[in-house]
């Protein structure tokens, strides 16, 4: 038996929003009998953009009708651009957590949502994107590489968890175990060149005078770079900032900000005394 | 709220009859039955006694009887122990809608090097008997043949079947947890050389088990340890729960007229209830000879995790096959197996009956079980009117 949290267990004995929308402006229809789950999202959404009123008709499980049911109250009185912003995670957060297998119901709330929003704007329904890469339950490389990414999933039994995808045969575990290696190597750090303590020197030079300078100058202030010591920046400030010490922390946090962005992401700043 | 207890194929109560055998032998009586003074021998006739009990219900003799740990035990034992004796055979021949003692075990077994045959079953659950004949060749080791169906309650004719193996030398394990209690056994008449039977599906408690081994058979154990059971299953006896299973196969044997009567009738007074009130229902594994207790109903349209959390709200204890209820995301390889289509697979209940189950209680599910039915086809997708007015013409 699952462990429900008493949320899925109360949307599930009594669903919200169970139904049909009349008259409703955007309809998203997702998953399939042989899939074991499939949910309408059925939305009425004002002139304004906001959704005045959700329905839900579901297929599956108690944690499916429970995700179905949360959805619809979540999207109620919502702008459609909040409603874009829904996630998977957001559906389970709602209702306290779902047990990690039934993480793909949530999954299904999400793309019902999609659905639902991308017949709202009239865009035709999406032609399947990528290739199938579970038979079974005919999921693609394109929906698992989305659940990697947003999920953050590092084994085949969490895509399956989140996409069903690997849960039938099991054939094509080598093929989802390649997806996830693709993903995570776009999402490793990308490798910086090494910098040269010459070339670090000369960068934080030029950021300071087309950054910061200009600003501070038209105050009567100015900024002089005193010395690099690895990521250490040391710098004196002169004219109306070295005695405007309210200013000083400001002052710091703005250098540092810059300069990380525009040379290297470690660097810290201190102000010494000239 | 009052319990209703339709779930007897998972598991069943104890009989109160059983449980007051057992308890001395879990108080005063705790001598260990190889000891050599009276206070452990007198526990040895016991066990005795209840190998006596449980080869009659069989129709076996006393010294065919191993006991066991449960179901899985035996089951692994028979076909491990084929293997190890059986020299070159590396064959084993099972059905597709084996339990999981012996399905996952024969999928390990192809892991280690061995040949697996599966036969397939019809829409009605019913064996292929032609491809069962061609799938027994030289090299075949064993046959591990259920004769009756957990899920479905479909009887397999096993008598048959190992009279096949015997005329081609083949070892012949039928798993017959479901049917012992529920169906006449007779080995005597039979060539069967090993059965399983579980005690906690009879009305004694879990944790205990019985291999049936053919005398002459050749026998390897599969748990080596001590002289216990004449050196053929190793480790201190479970003294209880032997005890138990012995008054429960004594019971067991003596309600059988009743269970294939009373129980029968509330089974299929339950079924006809329920297909009455539910359009768009049918019953998996119907048109097979059946045990008197089950039924496997599956209602359209409508997911079996859904149904059984809802009954649960009545106290109403049963399973289904769907996938979120296997703890996989597929129904049940046995529905599968028969090639029910996905909209009737997710929504299969079983309900298994005992011989405690009270006409009122099957009412109180008939009553119960329809609005359920009909509260999830009210936001199911795919439920349309049409798909009403279709059932109601077939």
């Amino acid at each position: 038996m699952w462990e429900y949290t008493d949320k899925v267990k109360e949307h599930f004995l009594n669903p919200r929003n169970a139904g049909e929308v009349e008259g409703a402006n955007a309809v998203g229809e997702v998953g399939s009998m042989a899939c074991g789950d499939a949910l309408k999202l059925t939305l009425k959404v004002d002139d304004d953009g906001k959704i005045e009123d959700a329905k839900f008709q579901t297929f599956g499980c108690a944690s499916a009708i429970a995700s179905a049911s949360a959805l619809t109250e979540m999207l109620k009185g919502k702008s459609v651009k909040e409603a874009e912003k829904i996630t998977n995670q957001d559906i389970a957060d709602f209702l306290g957590g779902l047990p990690k297998e039934k993480m793909h119901c949530s999954v299904l709330g999400r793309q019902a949502l999609e659905s639902a929003l991308s017949n709202y704007r009239g865009e035709a329904p999406k032609e399947q994107e990528g290739e199938i890469v579970c038979e079974c339950f005919g999921v693609t490389d394109k929906e698992i590489e989305k659940a990697v990414r947003e999920n953050n999933l590092t084994t085949v039994e969490e895509v399956t968890n989140y996409t069903k995808a690997g849960g039938g045969c099991e054939s094509c575990h080598d093929a989802i175990r390649a997806l996830i290696a693709r993903v995570r190597e776009e999402e490793a750090p990308v490798k910086r060149p090494k910098l040269s303590n010459i070339r670090k020197i000369k960068m934080i030079e030029e950021t300071l005078e087309r950054e910061i300078r200009p600003s501070l100058q038209q105050d009567g202030g100015d900024i002089e770079l005193v010395d690099v010591i690895g990521n250490r920046v040391l710098v004196a400030t002169r004219g109306a900032c070295a005695v405007c010490k309210a200013s000083e922390l400001t002052l710091t946090h703005l250098v540092e900000a810059r300069l990380r962005e525009h040379v290297w992401p470690e660097l810290t700043v201190e102000e010494v005394p000239k | 709220m009052k319990t209703i207890y339709m779930d007897n194929n998972a598991t069943t109560r104890v009989a109160p009859e059983v449980l007051e055998a057992m308890l001395p032998y879990l108080t005063d009586l705790y001598g260990n039955p190889s000891s050599a003074y009276l206070f452990g021998g007198q526990v040895a006739r016991n066990i005795r006694k209840a190998r006596e009990q449980v080869a009659a219900l069989l129709g076996a003799s006393p010294d065919e009887i191993i006991f066991t740990s449960c179901g899985s035990e035996s089951d692994n034992t028979a076909i491990m122990s084929a293997l190890n004796t059986g020299k070159d055979r590396m064959h084993v021949v099972t059905t597709r809608v084996e339990h999981p003692a012996v399905k996952v075990l024969c999928n390990e077994l192809i892991k280690r090097g061995c040949r697996v045959t599966e036969i397939p079953v019809d829409r009605e659950g019913r064996l292929d008997m032609d491809r069962y004949k061609k799938s027994l060749t030289p090299d075949t080791a064993i046959v591990s043949m259920m004769w009756a169906n957990n899920e479905t309650g479909a009887i397999f004719p096993v008598e048959e079947a190992a009279r096949l193996a015997k005329d081609r030398g083949v070892l012949f394990h039928t798993d017959a947890v479901q049917a012992a209690g529920k169906i006449p056994i007779d080995l005597g008449q039979s060539v069967i050389d090993m059965l399983s039977i579980s005690g906690h599906k009879l009305h004694a408690p879990k944790g205990v088990g019985v291999l049936y081994v053919r005398k002459g058979t050749k026998f390897s154990p599969f748990l080596i340890g001590g002289h216990q059971e004449r050196g053929r299953r190793g480790g201190t006896e479970n003294t209880a729960g032997i005890i138990g299973l012995g008054r429960a196969c004594e019971m067991a044997a003596q309600r059988m007229g009743e269970e294939n009567t009373r129980v029968r009738e509330l089974r299929d007074r339950l079924e006809k209830g329920l297909l009455d009130r539910v359009p768009n229902s049918r019953v998996n594994g119907g048109g097979s000879e059946r045990l008197p207790n089950t039924t496997n109903i599956s209602f359209e349209f409508v997911e079996g995790e859904a149904i059984l959390l809802l009954m649960d709200e009545f106290g109403i204890c049963a399973s289904s096959g769907s996938a979120c209820t296997s703890g996989s995301l597929q129904p049940s390889h046995v529905l599968r197996a028969m090639g029910v289509p996905f909209t009737m697979a997710h929504g299969s209940v079983r309900l298994s009956l005992s011989v405690y189950t009270t006409e009122e209680e099957v009412d109180m599910v008939i009553d119960q079980l329809p609005p359920i039915i009909e509260k999830l086809r009210g936001f199911s997708p795919f439920w349309k009117p049409e798909a009403q007015a279709c059932a109601s013409g077939t």
